[in-house]
């Protein structure tokens, strides 16, 4: 078949809302963003328990420190969904986690940010996951078949994950004055970052329209974004926080709300590798990659070794 | 099989299929890495049923599995367009037969 005929018939099947799957023809663009776009998001779940990793120790009681634990389980379940969902297009994970380690792959921004306080977890939990269910419920009306079930799977368990955080954030918020402080803290840190790791402006997202024909992405970043805002504000007034923008206001007329300039030269340094934490996330994630090796090839050793023992005695028998 | 699984620390790639509840067929829920089916049983268990999903899990190595493609499932699936006689509605039942 003609190179055209193919992107037609694979357009064809987009527009009528079929799903494209692993062994399917796809053009080659779509096939790498795909890749980069599902290992950037496998890369930002297992980099996202660091932050929280943080706490596990630490939590303040043992019902939220079970808790905790879990959602940290659940994001190593998310990344694994996720590399596994990549590795359908034909890259090994071994090759996508060392794009990680050596920079060439980026996770979300928002992550290279320290979890300084307890506040700081309930605020992950509810702003953090509370963007990323704005982008994943999109993302799980994409047109790649095991990303888009992916999200189906990874959407259902987020729920859990901004609850919880939320549930963190209303007892701060009812707490002494010391943890009401240490709330609005945490909100007046994790507000901007997470309003920006929806994506950069519409103004400057590149090659957009192809990704929308594709419906690799069905909605634009600011208008994630705006959504993100419209369900959050009401939540935090609900705490008793104040949204750390001056400039915020509700337009009765839209019935959105309206937010200040996004600082995107921080966006941007953080993303180019210039966060606070940054040097210190990669080198964990490095290191636990590293460290584990040898449990590993021990696995894979023993298996070998018990594989050639079964065939041995098979021939025996 | 075994030389890319010793080469490759990520070990094997398997399928999981979960059945959800009794007398079900066992459903695609995704794939994972180990370096042996048993391996491979208990994280499909620890990442695929955290939250009951399931009360039995195959594994599968991805390797093995041979599959059809969209592109040619056209004339694939074909021959069973023009055997109509294979459906029941095909057969035309006189009024008042019943249980047919």
């Amino acid at each position: 078949m003609e190179e055209a005929q193919k992107l037609e018939n694979f357009q064809a099947r987009i527009d009528k809302g079929l799903k494209i799957e692993p062994k399917d023809w796809m053009p080659e663009k779509y096939r790498k963003q795909l890749i980069r776009m599902i290992s950037q998001h496998a890369h930002s779940e297992i980099v996202g328990m660091l932050p929280e990793g943080n706490w596990i120790t630490r939590a303040p009681s043992l019902r939220r420190k079970a808790i905790l634990l879990a959602k940290v389980q659940d994001e190593a379940g998310h990344g694994l969904y996720l590399y596994s969902a990549a590795e359908t297009l034909g890259i090994d994970r071994g090759e996508l986690l060392e794009q990680l380690y050596s920079g060439k792959a980026k996770y979300s921004s928002i992550f290279n940010y320290p979890s300084l306080t307890w506040a700081d977890i309930g605020a992950i939990g509810w702003l953090v996951d509370g963007a990323a269910i704005m982008n994943q419920t999109m993302l799980a009306k994409g047109s790649y078949g095991p990303y888009s079930r992916a999200m189906v799977r990874i959407c259902k368990e987020e729920s859990f994950h901004n609850r919880q955080g939320y549930e963190i954030m209303l007892t701060l918020a009812n707490g002494t004055t010391e943890q009401k402080e240490m709330a609005q803290d945490a909100f007046n840190r994790w507000w901007w970052p997470s309003v920006m790791m929806l994506g950069p402006s519409d103004a400057d997202s590149t090659n957009s329209d192809e990704l929308m024909r594709w419906k690799v992405k069905l909605e634009s970043n600011d208008s994630i974004r705006q959504r993100f805002i419209d369900r959050t504000v009401p939540q935090a007034d609900f705490l008793g926080l104040t949204v750390p923008d001056k400039d915020l206001k509700f337009n009765e007329k839209t019935g959105h709300y309206e937010h200040g300039p996004i600082n995107w030269d921080e966006f941007f340094n953080v993303i180019k590798g210039n966060g606070p934490c940054n040097k210190e996330r990669l080198e964990a994630r490095t290191k636990a990659d590293r460290n584990g090796l040898w449990v590993r090839e021990a696995a894979n050793a023993y298996a070998e070794k018990q594989r050639i023992k079964t065939k041995a005695e098979e021939k025996q028998a | 099989m075994s030389e890319t699984t010793i080469n490759n620390p990520q070990g094997k790639l398997w399928e999981v299929f979960v059945q959800a509840n009794p007398g079900i067929p066992h459903k695609h829920a995704g794939s994972l890495h180990a370096p042996d089916g048993e391996t491979a049983l208990q994280n499909a268990r620890d990442v695929y049923t955290r939250r009951s999903e399931g009360i039995s899990i195959w594994v599968v190595p991805s390797e093995v599995i041979i599959a059809s493609t969209s592109e040619d499932s056209g004339s694939f699936f074909d021959p069973a367009d023009d055997k109509a006689y294979r459906h029941p509605t095909f057969y035309a039942i006189p009024d008042g037969v019943k249980y047919l």
